[in-house]
């Protein structure tokens, strides 16, 4: 029972890999990608269990209410701000997908990188 | 109960993250995204962060999927079969795997008060937002006011972010040599789609007003100008989904939008340089009423609204920028 109170980082271990698996043995740029945003989400994974306080709550402050317990607001706004930040930078990423394939009519790395040496 | 519950999501999280990186199919993989980022926003529940959770329910499952969409729309669907593992990869990823599994038994057990992440500042937090600021939401006070800049530089980077893609893809209208009329009327996804068109109309306003409700009411409970960016973007990809791409250019045009992106990130820089010229630092709203209480709110009122435009500004753009390329 212990043990299964590192469950959470288990799973960020598991899951960063996962994504960074994609990131270096796929080709297809998409597939890469989308190991970022799991690799991203691993993160936020991480943070987000760092803030849990046992029998607390969302740290909303109610009135009245004196010896609440709530859980760490810190992670929360990091993990926040940085969720919409990674949509964008995605974007980001998907339009500059969008025009190498425009470029060279192919989203997999390994021909992108035949096409430029010919 | 709530330790099995969080244990059989994260479980399906793996699940289906190893069933993004395995299938062929690049459609699957983005759908197999969108429950990825909701069972991430269940479990963000569990873990007491409603604020993210809402954060990722809205961005992760409805946005980034939509977008991811309409970028697979311009590029082939399908993965070309190779070999199915990668060996070395495979060995290197097992290895971290391992090291950093190992480095998790010197970790704080989950929930663990004594952990030193909760012995810091977040105490003074917790504590002093009902004095300084006097609002419920300590995740609103700490993103407008206590870690201002931070925010501030992250609108930043979004707005930086929406840029690039406007540059690389061209907005009809606002950016690169297309023009608004060039966009066909009536071309929609969902155009011909009888029961999502009729659900989806009704919907609308009230995904508009929830957003509203959002933004405005961040200081009491979950919500921020992060969040009602997004749902207020979502509703509007809605409709440009049922009425078509050019229709909904008409409504909000893309002049509109890029002066949304801009004028967001200058409000809330703007707030920063008012509090200035009144004699605080930059962004201490203490100096922005007669009351410093009083400044807070009406600082953080403001730059969660900046905030909210630029968010909402930044993802219709983007969605725009993919949706008019492929027509």
């Amino acid at each position: 029972m212990e043990l299964l109170g590192l469950f959470n980082y288990w799973v960020f271990a598991v899951l960063l890999m996962v994504g960074f698996y994609a990131v270096i043995a796929k080709t297809n740029m998409v597939k890469k990608l989308l190991g970022l945003s799991i690799f991203q989400g691993a993160v936020f994974l991480l943070y987000i269990t760092m803030d849990k306080v046992d029998g607390g709550t969302a740290p909303i402050i109610q009135p009245g209410v004196v010896d609440a317990i709530y859980s760490n607001p810190l992670p929360q706004v990091l993990i926040l701000t940085a969720i919409v930040v990674g949509i964008s930078t995605t974007a980001l990423g998907l339009a500059l997908i969008v025009r190498i394939y425009e470029a060279y009519g192919t989203i997999e790395e390994d021909e992108t990188q035949r096409l430029d040496i010919e | 109960m709530t330790v099995l519950f969080g244990i059989f999501l994260l479980t399906l999280l793996v699940v289906v993250a190893i069933g993004i990186v395995r299938t062929k199919n690049l459609f699957t993989a983005v759908m197999l995204t969108g429950i990825f980022s909701l069972l991430m926003a269940a479990n963000f529940f569990v873990l007491d962060a409603a604020d993210v959770a809402l954060t990722e329910a809205a961005v992760g499952a409805g946005i980034s999927t939509v977008l991811l969409l309409g970028g697979l729309a311009l590029v082939p669907g399908r993965e070309r079969n190779r070999r199915r593992l990668h060996g070395l990869a495979l060995g290197i990823v097992s290895l971290i795997t391992l090291m950093v599994v190992y480095a998790t038994f010197e970790k704080p057990r989950l929930g663990d008060p004594s952990a030193p992440v909760h012995q810091h500042v977040a105490p003074w937090y917790l504590e002093q937002t009902p004095i300084l600021v006097d609002i419920p939401n300590v995740v609103t006070a700490v993103l407008g006011t206590f870690r201002g800049y931070d925010t501030l530089g992250e609108v930043i980077v979004v707005f930086t972010a929406g840029i690039g893609v406007l540059f690389l893809l061209g907005l009809p209208g606002a950016i690169g040599s297309r023009k608004t009329e060039e966009v066909q009327p009536g071309n929609s996804y969902l155009g011909h789609h009888l029961i999502p068109q009729i659900v989806g109309t009704l919907l609308i306003p009230f995904i508009l007003l929830f957003a509203l409700y959002v933004q405005f009411h961040g200081e009491y409970g979950p919500g921020g100008g992060f969040q009602a960016g997004a749902i207020f973007a979502a509703g509007m990809i809605l409709y440009s989904l049922i009425a078509g791409e050019r229709e909904a250019l008409q409504v909000i045009t893309p002049r509109v939008l890029i002066g949304l992106m801009a004028s967001g990130a200058l409000l809330f820089g703007g707030v920063g340089v008012v509090s200035m010229l009144l004699g605080g630092n930059f962004l201490d709203y203490n100096v922005l009423a007669d009351n410093p209480v009083a400044g807070q709110q009406w600082g953080i009122l403001i730059i969660e609204l900046g905030v909210g435009i630029t968010v909402t500004g930044v993802l219709l753009a983007v969605y725009h920028a993919f949706a008019a390329r492929g027509r």
